[in-house]
C-alpha cells in the first residue's frame, strides 16, 4: 500500500513514481512531489521505485493571493 | 527612461501584482491582461487527479509566477512549501506567508524573517508578507529579502490603508521596494499607496469580489499608474490655514 495525498493506493509497489503519477492521472508538468518528506526532482520520476508503506505528496498550483 | 522596479535581477514595468484566488480560471487571462500585470500570485495545494483544468494554462505567457506559502504557520512549513513550489518548475519567486493567527490572518514577522533567510540563501527571490514594523522590515532586508510586502489591512477585508502611517515609515527607511499587500479594497486606496511612494501594490480580493472582475482589474491598473505618476511628479503642498487663489489677483473687471 502506498499513501498518496492521504489516500491509500494498492498495486504501485515496485513501480516507478512516474508510473504511479500517470496511473492516477497526474500531469507531471503541473506538479511537484514529496516522497516520505523529501522532494523528488522531476528528472528522477522515472527512476524512483516505490515500495510498500511509501507516503507521497503531490501538489500543484491553484488560485491564491 | 523607463520607470521600472527590480525584484532580485528581474525588472518590471507594471506595478500591479494580481492575485488569482477566489475567481474562475476563465476570468484570469482577461483579468491579467486588463490589469497589465506582469506578476501573478498562486497558492500550492494538494493536486487533484483526473481531467481537472490547471491554472498554469490560464495565465498568459511571459507573466512571472509568484507562489505564496499560504497554509504555513511557521518558517519550517513556509520553507517546505517554497521548495515544493520551485520544483513545479515555474521560477524562483516566493511570497512568504507565515500565519498562525486564524482569525485576523496576521503574519508572524519573526517566523517570516527566519524563512526569508533560509530561502534567500537557496537562491529564491523572497518577497515577505509582513506586518508593517520597521525593525522587522530591517530584519527582512538583512535576511536577504528582495522587497518587503507590508499589509494595508487584514487579508481579504478590503479595508484599505489602515496601516498607512507605518507603511510611510517603511517607504522612508527601507531601500528595497515596498509593495503594499493585503487589505487594499479600492483603486483609490491603491492610488494613495502609490502616491506615498510604494513600489507596487498587490490586490486579489478587491478584484475577485468586485461586481465586474475584468473592469475592476483595469480600474486598479489606471489607479496604480496615476498614483505612481503623481509620486514621481511630487504632490503639491498643503496649506494648513487660509487659502491661496489659483487665478490672478489683479486685473479684475471691477478695477
Amino acid at each position: 500500500m502506498i499513501t498518496v495525498n492521504g489516500e491509500n493506493h494498492e498495486g504501485f509497489e515496485g513501480k516507478t513514481l512516474s508510473e504511479l503519477l500517470c496511473g492516477l492521472g497526474y500531469k507531471e508538468a503541473y506538479i511537484a512531489t514529496e516522497l516520505n518528506g523529501n522532494i523528488v526532482k522531476k528528472d528522477s520520476y522515472r527512476t524512483v521505485v516505490l515500495k510498500e508503506g511509501d507516503s507521497l505528496e503531490v501538489v500543484n498550483f491553484v488560485g491564491g493571493g | 527612461m523607463k520607470d521600472t522596479f527590480k525584484l532580485g535581477e528581474h525588472e518590471f514595468t507594471s506595478r500591479f501584482i494580481l492575485g488569482s484566488g477566489k475567481y474562475s480560471l476563465e476570468l484570469i487571462k482577461a483579468a491579467v491582461e486588463n490589469a497589465g500585470a506582469q506578476i501573478v500570485t498562486l497558492a500550492l495545494r494538494r493536486a487533484t487527479t483526473g481531467n481537472v483544468a490547471n491554472i498554469l494554462d490560464y495565465i498568459p505567457k511571459g507573466v512571472t509566477l509568484l507562489p505564496n506559502t499560504s497554509g504555513a504557520r511557521n518558517a519550517e512549513e513556509a520553507v517546505r512549501i517554497a521548495r515544493l513550489a520551485r520544483e513545479v518548475g515555474c521560477g524562483d519567486f516566493i511570497k512568504i506567508e507565515c500565519i498562525r493567527d486564524s482569525k485576523y490572518l496576521l503574519p508572524d514577522n519573526y517566523e517570516t524573517a527566519k524563512a526569508t533567510e533560509i530561502l534567500a540563501k537557496e537562491g529564491f527571490v523572497v518577497m515577505p508578507y509582513m506586518y508593517p514594523d520597521l525593525n522587522a522590515a530591517r530584519d527582512m532586508v538583512n535576511a536577504g529579502a528582495a522587497c518587503i510586502m507590508p499589509l494595508g489591512a487584514p487579508i481579504g477585508t478590503n479595508k484599505g490603508l489602515a496601516t498607512k502611517e507605518f507603511i510611510k515609515i517603511l517607504i522612508d527607511e527601507i531601500e528595497l521596494p515596498v509593495i503594499v499587500d493585503a487589505g487594499i479594497g479600492k483603486p483609490s486606496q491603491a492610488c494613495e499607496a502609490m502616491e506615498m511612494g510604494a513600489a507596487a501594490v498587490m490586490a486579489n480580493t478587491a478584484i475577485a469580489t468586485a461586481g465586474d472582475i475584468i473592469a475592476m482589474a483595469e480600474a486598479f491598473k489606471y489607479a496604480i499608474e496615476a498614483g505612481r505618476t503623481a509620486y514621481l511628479a511630487g504632490t503639491g503642498r498643503v496649506l494648513e490655514t487660509g487659502a491661496a487663489a489659483s487665478s490672478p489677483l489683479t486685473g479684475f473687471l471691477s478695477d
